[in-house]
């Protein structure tokens, strides 16, 4: 068992290590999330302490002496004086964290319902994948839209900024769900006929013990391509949510939100304040998908 | 009867399409005694896989048994609701898939497969169900058996995982083992051996065996009594010998004159002309009289006689008189 393990796990690390593509965005997605996972250890000061800015240093250039206060920031300042750096490490920190919980949430609730669809088939599947089809007709980020105001609208008021993450991560997870029960109830149903998903039957097994010990680890490749994937578009549908300003409040703001913050600034001249949150958003967004797209080339039997 | 381990009494298997409710199985009845192997064969399509599916209760849906009875000891079976079903046929049925490849779990090793089964069927300990299973394997050599208990499927060959299969069948003990064609996917050369490894198994444990096929060199070397079928009906049912040496009903002789044997020479093998009819579009009178050769004018409206499983030999207005 552990030769063969090895002997697998071998051959996963030669594609890998085979691919320049997979070594260059692995390491871009590990000093981005290891950046933001350490953010108070490694970011200059807390920007979200008032007590550590100082408002003098407000609209510092990238790189250059503050022209009052002679202080140096790397990436410059916006303009309450809090290093856009900091900013970046501690918005990635929401974005990442939103964008984990919602493809987590999309996966457990895809996953569970492509299982019952592709098992029980007949009416409970059209069900299932009529919701889907129908939801797959509107644009993803009007649906997280639509949740989003919709759950707004029950938190109540003095709540709202600390449940803005969480309605975040429900109203994308909501929006993701339907490719995870597409994928998912196709194999099912492929394994389903499987004789060995018949044995267990014949076994005396109840259907719920089938599908989670016989069938779900036997689907489980492709839907973990998915999640992959999915987490960049996550992270580019939080963004979007918190730059159209429905998404992270000013007080948590996330990579979106800064970008927000930084485009009303940009036509008076202080054009660091949008473009370093910008980079980062799509080298985390770009080196994330290329990943996803490596381990769905190597995944795919059918490919090699 | 009270001897038999499962008896099958004028079983109909229903599919209610658009046009037509056709019958795949049509009045079929056998028995099958302790430690006895009945051999089932017909062309494809003759329904013998759903008689099969129809005993353990697997028979997907539109097709369901419209009437007749299934007894396994003494109990009524077919009649059972769904999870009374359950507990009867996993500790009494055990099965042999066709094919090795998709009847094991790829993902798990095969001794947990075998000992979540015994667990599940068996009152016995974690540990005797593990022993168990290595029991089970070193009986249908796997050569060290306690070495590949950890082993996953596709560690093995096509007839070593056939062998693990039949190791899964019978490890449970059931009373009876269906076997759908379980050397259809294997190399000729291992089909001999897993026929013979089945054929011993059952018999030392007194198991009764259903071994559905389409060869008849597997007939002839492993089956007590045969049972041909032919358009969802049973043709003929009766001792290997008899029926291999004087098949009564026209169609038997038709599939043993098509058989090839080396002693004939390397003549041109013999047919039966024309195909079994689609079931949508079974002609009227006896389902073979348009293949036929001693086809009368009975057999155009009158759709022979039914084998009861007692009475008769071959379901034929003309079947050669009996021997005894």
């Amino acid at each position: 068992m552990t030769a063969l393990a090895q002997a697998w796990r071998s051959d996963f690390m030669w594609s890998f290590r085979h691919s320049p593509v997979a070594v260059v965005s692995f390491f871009m997605v590990l000093v981005l999330v290891s950046g933001a996972v350490f953010a108070p250890l490694v970011a200059p000061h807390n920007p979200f302490d008032p007590a550590s800015l100082n408002l003098m240093n407000g609209f510092s250039q990238p790189m250059q002496p503050n022209a009052f206060t002679g202080d140096v920031f790397w990436l410059g300042t916006d303009d309450q004086g809090r290093d856009v750096f900091s900013t970046i490490l501690y918005g990635m920190r929401i974005s990442l964290f939103v964008g984990f919980c919602a493809v987590l949430f999309a996966m457990v609730l895809g996953v569970t319902l492509g299982l019952i669809a592709g098992y029980s088939g007949g009416m409970v599947s059209t069900v299932i994948m009529r919701i889907a089809d129908v939801q797959l007709t509107f644009p993803a980020i009007l649906v997280a839209m639509l949740i989003f105001g919709i759950a707004k609208g029950f938190t109540p008021v003095h709540l709202r900024d600390q449940m803005a993450i969480w309605v975040l991560i429900l109203a994308i997870g909501l929006s993701d769900w339907v490719q995870f029960a597409r994928v998912v109830r196709g194999a099912t149903m492929v394994e389903k006929r499987k004789e060995y998903v018949q044995a267990a039957h014949l076994n005396g097994r109840k259907a719920v013990g089938i599908m989670i010990r016989h069938i779900l680890p036997n689907v489980v490749g492709p839907v973990l391509v998915i999640a992959t994937i999915s987490l960049a578009l996550a992270i580019i549908a939080e963004a979007t949510l918190s730059f159209l300003g429905v998404g992270a409040p000013p007080t948590q703001p996330s990579l979106g939100t800064l970008i927000r913050i930084g485009q009303g600034f940009l036509f008076s001249g202080e054009w660091w304040i949008l473009f370093f949150p910008a980079v980062t958003l799509l080298a985390l967004a770009l080196s994330v998908n290329l990943l996803g797209d490596w381990l769905r080339d190597v995944l795919n039997p059918r490919l090699r | 009867m009270a001897k038999s381990v499962l008896s099958v009494r004028d079983l109909v298997v229903e599919i209610p399409t658009r046009h037509a409710v056709l019958r795949p199985v049509d009045k079929v009845s056998f028995d099958i005694a302790a430690g006895e192997i009945l051999g089932v064969v017909g062309e494809s399509g003759a329904g013998k896989s759903m008689t099969g599916n129809a005993v353990i209760g697997l028979l997907d849906r539109p097709a369901h048994i419209a009437s007749g009875e299934i007894w396994l000891n003494g109990q009524r079976v077919d009649n059972l609701r769904r999870d009374q079903i359950r507990s009867v046929r996993g500790k009494e049925i055990g099965m042999v898939f066709q094919d090795p490849l998709t009847s094991l779990n790829p993902l798990l090793p095969i001794g947990e497969q075998l000992t979540e089964t015994i667990l599940e069927h068996l009152p016995v300990s974690k540990q005797e169900a593990e022993d168990r299973a290595v029991a089970a394997l070193e009986e249908v050599g796997i050569p060290a058996a306690a070495a590949r208990i950890n082993s996953y499927p596709h560690e093995f060959s096509g007839g070593m995982r056939q062998r693990v299969v039949i190791a899964l069948a019978l490890c449970a003990e059931p009373s009876l083992v269906i076997a759908d064609e379980p050397t259809t996917a294997l190399d000729v050369s291992v089909q001999a051996q897993i026929i013979a490894l089945l054929k011993q198994l059952c018999r030392e444990r007194g198991t009764a065996v259903m071994l559905v096929t389409h060869d008849m060199g597997v007939i002839a070397e492993a089956v007590d009594r045969v049972a041909v079928m032919y358009a969802g009906r049973l043709a003929e049912l009766g001792p290997v010998r008899e029926v291999l040496t004087r098949p009564a009903h026209p169609y038997t002789r038709g599939l043993m004159a098509s058989t090839p044997l080396a002693s004939k020479g390397h003549t041109r093998l013999n047919q039966i002309p024309g195909a079994m009819p689609p079931l949508a579009r079974l002609p009227k009178g006896c389902a073979f009289h348009p293949r036929c050769p001693e086809v009368q004018d009975k057999c155009l409206s009158d759709p022979g006689p039914t084998l009861s499983g007692c009475g008769g030999r071959a379901a034929c207005w003309f079947a050669t008189e009996e021997v005894a």
